[in-house]
């Protein structure tokens, strides 16, 4: 077989990053811990530059290079410019967080931006190896990031635990992976759709790697019964890696389901379909249940994202174009919001004071009644309350839900069952929403220090909150969008 | 006899089997989890090797290099790791990983 040279110009926003990368590494080196400000801004002028070069990279039509092993499609450029947005925010948000509790240790932006870079790749994977490749590559630099505190024993504790379980989910995905190459032949998404369609889905050993490649799927997500992880790593991590775990992850596990379900094995849709019916609906139902009992807030917003994660699945579920676009509605609309909702928990803390129970929002409103809005602006979108973005992400997934029910002849009834599940625990979320709400309005404050933040992190996050409630108002443009990549 | 595919995946499976049993049950060490794992990918490795030479395709092999390196990566940060948990708790016994719970 001749070598070809590849086209690198798809690749042109990962080329970006990885160069910029470079400079952020080697100017690091050079910069003291007291000046480690000088990092942060280098990693946001390198995020910079990357958001240029993914509108350059921007394709007229789907761009496949690399041998086939990387595609460059308008998916694509919507989830990357999401993706090096939020991480932009998420540092604007630690900055100060990070300056304050000692940790001026520049390996915070380097292994995010390593993660981005995975994330990208993810993004833009056209095989299972490059998918792995970028899952790896964001895997292994968040294991780290939640052990950056070095002598925080909680830190530890949750780098263990995420790095043993997502070890595990790896090799279940490979497993799985290469039970699907032996009976295909291709590592390839585009391949492996003609291959599978002609082999047939009746097939068990395709069946069998299906299992294990959901398992590696779910467990990125977090959803239920893969979850364990999840409320550990969230609550042991430092504030602002939590951040970054809790919004920029789901646009890569978004890119994993889209590409390898969607994408790769479509002819497979009557088998996992059923297997993401089962994780979504015990993850509402848990997801849930679990954060009413919860006074970390930390914790509690895990395990709300354990419930959010079932209705991106379920759209997954409904098998549709809507179901997939609402998908990527309500994962974009989420990461954003889940972004602020972390974000006020940093801004909460200050030197030597963790705020991570629900208690340390009481009386919120008197001591900084924007910030109070703002939150209360986060926590409304997440339960869902009209006209907040949340509201219309899920209303989006339900309707892509009974939609696809019309069409499904017999077992129509599980699809009405699972929208009407959908709506009773989107109820019951709200109850966990509100009490935060009860806390920062309605309860005496006992700690009386006013909110310090620098300026730029008070305008992102209000821009933050006035996004969440402007999307609302207005969600057609963004649904345009969601509609326009998703054909 | 002449070994087939079907052997060598019976292997691999047995060799995964016993890596997930040994990562649930072991309960003192956290070193014998980290080898659990490799023993993980290792079975994975094998797999894609069997399938490679049974398809006579080489995406299986260069597929192995990949996860080789993955592997030698991921245990150094696993070790790591390891190495703060020691330093911050002066034990590497599996059920003292149980500070958070809820």
């Amino acid at each position: 077989m001749p070598f070809i040279t590849p086209d690198f110009a798809p690749a042109l926003a990962e080329m970006t990053l990885l160069g910029a990368l470079c400079v952020v590494l080697i100017a690091d080196l050079f910069v003291s811990d007291e000046r480690r400000v000088i990092t942060f801004w280098i990693s946001i002028a390198a995020l910079a530059v990357t958001l240029i070069a993914i509108l350059a990279a921007q394709p007229l039509s789907r761009e496949i290079t690399f041998s086939g092993s990387f595609v460059n499609d308008s998916l694509s450029t919507v989830l990357k410019f999401a993706a090096a947005l939020c991480l932009g925010v998420v540092f604007i948000y630690s900055r100060d967080y990070l300056m304050r509790n000692g940790l001026r240790k520049g390996e915070f932006y380097l292994l995010s931006l390593f993660g981005l870079l995975g994330i990208f790749v993810m993004i833009s994977a056209n095989s299972m190896l490059t998918i792995y490749l970028g899952m790896e590559m964001l895997s292994l630099s968040l294991y780290s990031l939640v052990a950056f505190d070095r002598d925080s024993s909680s830190c530890a504790e949750a780098a263990m635990k995420y790095f043993v379980l997502g070890a595990i989910a790896s090799g279940a995905f490979l497993y799985g992976v290469s039970l699907i190459y032996g009976v295909t032949g291709t590592i390839q998404f585009d391949v492996l759709t003609t291959r599978v369609a002609e082999a047939g889905s009746d097939d068990v050993a395709l069946w069998f790697g299906l299992a294990f490649v959901l398992v590696g799927i779910a467990f990125k997500f977090g959803a239920v019964p893969f979850h364990m992880w999840l409320p550990d790593v969230y609550q042991g991590a430092r504030t602002p890696v939590t951040i970054y775990l809790g919004s920029l992850t789901k646009l890569a596990s978004f890119a994993l389901a889209t590409r390898i379900l969607v994408e790769g094995l479509p002819a497979l849709y009557e088998q996992w379909h059923q297997m993401l019916l089962v994780m979504a609906v015990l993850s509402l139902i848990f997801g849930n249940i679990v954060a009413i009992a919860q006074t970390n807030i930390k914790r509690m917003l895990a395990y709300s994202t354990i419930f959010h994660v079932g209705f991106i699945l379920l759209g997954f579920f409904a098998g549709n174009a809507e179901g997939y676009q609402a998908s990527l509605f309500y994962t974009l609309t989420y990461t954003f919001t889940a972004l602020g909702a972390f974000g006020t928990v940093a801004l909460l803390s200050r030197a030597g004071f963790e705020a991570e129970n629900l208690e340390d929002f009481r009386g919120l409103n008197a001591r900084s009644p924007w910030f109070a809005a703002m939150m209360a602006c986060f926590m409304l979108s997440l339960a869902g309350i009209p006209p907040w973005v949340g509201f219309w992400a899920k209303l989006h997934v339900i309707a892509a839900v009974l939609d696809a029910g019309r069409f499904a002849g017999d077992t129509a009834v599980i699809f009405f069952s699972v929208a009407v599940i959908m709506v009773l625990f989107s109820v019951v979320g709200a109850f966990y929403y509100l009490r935060v709400l009860k806390y920062m309005y309605f309860d005496e404050a006992v700690d009386r220090h006013t909110l310090e933040a620098p300026a730029d992190m008070r305008v992102a996050l209000s821009l933050n909150g006035l996004a969440v409630i402007g999307v609302g108002l207005a969600p057609g443009g963004l649904f345009a969008l969601c509609a326009q990549v998703i054909g | 006899m002449t070994v087939g595919l079907q052997h060598y995946l019976t292997l691999s499976a047995v060799l995964f089997a016993i890596a997930i049993a040994g990562i649930f049950i072991n309960r003192r060490n956290v070193i014998l989890l980290l080898m659990c794992i490799e023993l993980m990918l290792l079975a994975v490795n094998f797999n894609f090797v069997a399938f490679s030479r049974y398809l006579g395709d080489e995406t299986g092999q260069v597929f192995v290099f990949f996860i080789l390196t993955v592997a030698a990566a991921e245990a150094a940060i696993g070790l790591a790791i390891l190495v703060v948990l020691f330093r911050n708790r002066r034990s590497i016994s599996v059920d003292d990983i149980s500070e958070m719970k809820g």
